[in-house]
Order: structure tokens, then C-alpha cells, then sequence
């Protein structure tokens, strides 16, 4: 039985793909048997974030449309030979799958896998539809922004609506100087305005834009504070009870060297 | 230097986040009480199938609809009566 699992949100550019790519990785690490499936048709980005974008041959809609069985879509990773992808088209539209196709074939992938994790496109409309029909547990990913969080409120009552009632919540981008000066809205402000269950604070960290350069999602580079963030959500997701990370403080030489200008 | 004035004499500048937490809560009180056509008309019926029980009440000209201003939000209802139910008087 696979656990199936949606990111979602309803602000766009939070991370969801980001959010995916590494849940994904660190679950495979994990020796997981991972497939994820991304239903941001038309605006694909998935494959880049794992550095699968030159092996693709078939997607989401070729199966879907019954032309290839799945399996012949799915791009194994190179490194993580556990993990899958199922990467849609980039030429077709949202309309092209709808929820009853993805939750036939999430059936179709169950006993073969320990997760389906499923990236799913920004707003309310059809893709997101589509993207929850088959999930079980949803991840509704913001930053601390005052429109972000307003938009992850709208899509946990969309949710709710669609009885999908296990939801997580990830705060991604996360800068903790801001936070400290009482300039951003913090996890304990956003855990009260939302009342959802956190599994993940993601500092804002300049290694995941290396890492999406790379096609190596940043979970995999030791030493970042993102990395470690996305290896206690896997560890979450997994059931352990991992305590948030205090985010690092500034320290002194850093608050001197600004003060002269230095930073 | 203002600001440094302010806080020097204790009128420091509430700080962007506790506002920005604020604005949040009063907004998504509004957002969440704007129900959809269809849950109104369900939330109408109920209220006049609750009011039938004791009075006679117009219902073509009955108003149901959401206040809101930046500090709360209220349901207000006119509802205007034709008569009260007979057997009630006693
Ligand atoms: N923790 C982080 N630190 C720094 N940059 C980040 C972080 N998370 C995401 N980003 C950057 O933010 C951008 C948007 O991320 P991503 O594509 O994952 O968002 P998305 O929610 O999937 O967007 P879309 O709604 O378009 O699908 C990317 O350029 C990514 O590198
Ligand atoms: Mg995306």
C-alpha cells in the first residue's frame, strides 16, 4: 500500500516543486520505494529539479490518454535507484487529466510503491482538483508572508471541502534575522492564524538555488540548513518526532561586521 | 534619528510582523465568513424553516448577508413579519 501524499498551496512560488523534489530524494535515501508524479502540466518543472529533464520519453498524459502503461513513463533516478518520476507534458493543458484519471492510476501504482507523492499546480482550479482527487494526506506549503498564508488558508478550506482532512503545513523561505527583529511572521503566528499541524520549517538558504542549478535537490548537500530542514520532514513524514531546529542565531561577529558595514 | 527618538522615549514602532499577524486575523475572519451562493441559500431556508415554527414571516422580502469591517464580522438579517402564529399566544 502506497501512502499518497499532495503538496500543494495556493500561492504560487512557495516551493512546492522544491518541496517535492527533496520529500522525494530524502524519502528514497531513506530506501523507499518513491513515485513522484507531477501534474504541473504545461509548466513542468520537476525533471530540472531532479536532473531527470533529458531522459524523459513519456508523461502523465500518455498515460492517462491509455497510449503507454505507466511504467514506461516512469524516469528512474540516476543516483536514487528507488525513485521515480512521472513528469507531465509541457505541451499540453490542465484540462488534459482530470481527478478520475489520477486516481485510477495511483490504484493501478499502489502495491509497487511506499509513496506517491504528487507536485501540484499553484491556484483552485482544475489542476488542483485533479492533483488531490487520489491523496490521503496533503502538504500545504507557504512562506510567511501575509498573502502566502492567506492563500494556504483558502486552499486548507478547499481541501476540507473536498473531505481530504489529514494536511500538513511547511513553512519554507523562512529568514530567521527577520524573525528575530520582529519583522516576519514567525511559526508560532502562523500555527495560531491556521490551526494546522507543522511538519517543516524551511530556512530561506542561497544553497537551494545551487542546488536547482545543479539538478541535485538540496537535501542531498550536507551542511545546509535547508537540507537539514527538508531531512526532519522526511524523518516527520516517517513517523519520527524530530524537534523543530531553532533557526541559527546571528552571531556576534556577524552583528560587528555589519555594524561596520563589512556584510 | 526619529526612530531612535521614539524608541528612546518609549514610543517604539509596533513591529511589521505583529502587524502584518494582525491584518491576517481580521482578513481571514472576512474570508472565511464569504460563504458560497449556494451555502446562503441553504443557511436561508434553515433560518426560515426555524422562524415558520412561531411567526409568519415575508420571505420575498427577507435580506440575509455579511458585514464586515476590518474589526469583526456579523450576519445581519432583515426579516420582515406578517404575523405571529395564533397558538403561541398562550
Ligand atoms: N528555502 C528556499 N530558499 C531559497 N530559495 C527557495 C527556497 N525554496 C524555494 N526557493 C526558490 O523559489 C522558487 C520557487 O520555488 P518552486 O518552483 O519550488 O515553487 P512552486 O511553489 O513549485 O512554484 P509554482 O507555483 O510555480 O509551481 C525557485 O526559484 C526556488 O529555487
Ligand atoms: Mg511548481
Amino acid at each position: 500500500m502506497s501512502k499518497i501524499i499532495v503538496i500543494t498551496s495556493g500561492k504560487g512560488g512557495v516551493g512546492k516543486t522544491t518541496t517535492t523534489a527533496n520529500v522525494g530524494v530524502g524519502l528514497a535515501m531513506r530506501g523507499n520505494r518513491v513515485v513522484l508524479i507531477d501534474t504541473d502540466t504545461g509548466l513542468r518543472n520537476l525533471d530540472l529539479l531532479l536532473g531527470l529533464e533529458n531522459r524523459i520519453m513519456y508523461d502523465l498524459i500518455d498515460v492517462t490518454s491509455g497510449r503507454v502503461p505507466y511504467k514506461k513513463a516512469l524516469v528512474r533516478h540516476k543516483k536514487y535507484e528507488s525513485l521515480f518520476l512521472l513528469p507531465t507534458s509541457q505541451i499540453k493543458d490542465k484540462s488534459a487529466v482530470n481527478p478520475e484519471d489520477l486516481v485510477k492510476l495511483c490504484n493501478e501504482m499502489n502495491s509497487e510503491y511506499d509513496y506517491i507523492i504528487i507536485d501540484c499546480p499553484a491556484g483552485i482550479e482544475q489542476g488542483f482538483k485533479t492533483a488531490i482527487a487520489a491523496a490521503e494526506c496533503a502538504i500545504v506549503v507557504t512562506t510567511p508572508e501575509i498573502s502566502a498564508v492567506r492563500d494556504a488558508d483558502k486552499i486548507i478550506g478547499e481541501l476540507a471541502r473536498a473531505d481530504k482532512n489529514n494536511i500538513k503545513l511547511v513553512v519554507n523561505r523562512i529568514r530567521p534575522q527577520l524573525v528575530e527583529k520582529g519583522d516576519m511572521l514567525d511559526m508560532g503566528d502562523i500555527d495560531e492564524i491556521l490551526s494546522i499541524n507543522c511538519i517543516g520549517q524551511v530556512p530561506d538558504d542561497e544553497a537551494v538555488v545551487m542546488a536547482t542549478n545543479r539538478g541535485e535537490p538540496v537535501i542531498t548537500m550536507n551542511g545546509s540548513p535547508a537540507g537539514q530542514a527538508y531531512k526532519n520532514i522526511v524523518g516527520r513524514i516517517c513517523g519520527e518526532d524530530i524537534p523543530f531546529l531553532k533557526p541559527p542565531k546571528e552571531g556576534f561577529f556577524a552583528k560587528l561586521k555589519k555594524l561596520f558595514g563589512l556584510l | 534619528m526619529l526612530d531612535v527618538l521614539m524608541k528612546v522615549f518609549g514610543k517604539s514602532e509596533k513591529k511589521s510582523g505583529k502587524i502584518a499577524k494582525e491584518r491576517l486575523q481580521f482578513v481571514l475572519i472576512r474570508d472565511r465568513a464569504s460563504l458560497s451562493p449556494e451555502i446562503m441559500d441553504r443557511l436561508k431556508n434553515d433560518i426560515i424553516a426555524v422562524l415558520s415554527k412561531y411567526m409568519e414571516i415575508n420571505t420575498n422580502e427577507m435580506e440575509i448577508s455579511f458585514a464586515n469591517d476590518s474589526e469583526s464580522a456579523a450576519l445581519i438579517a432583515n426579516i420582515p413579519i406578517n404575523s405571529m402564529r395564533q397558538n403561541l399566544r398562550r
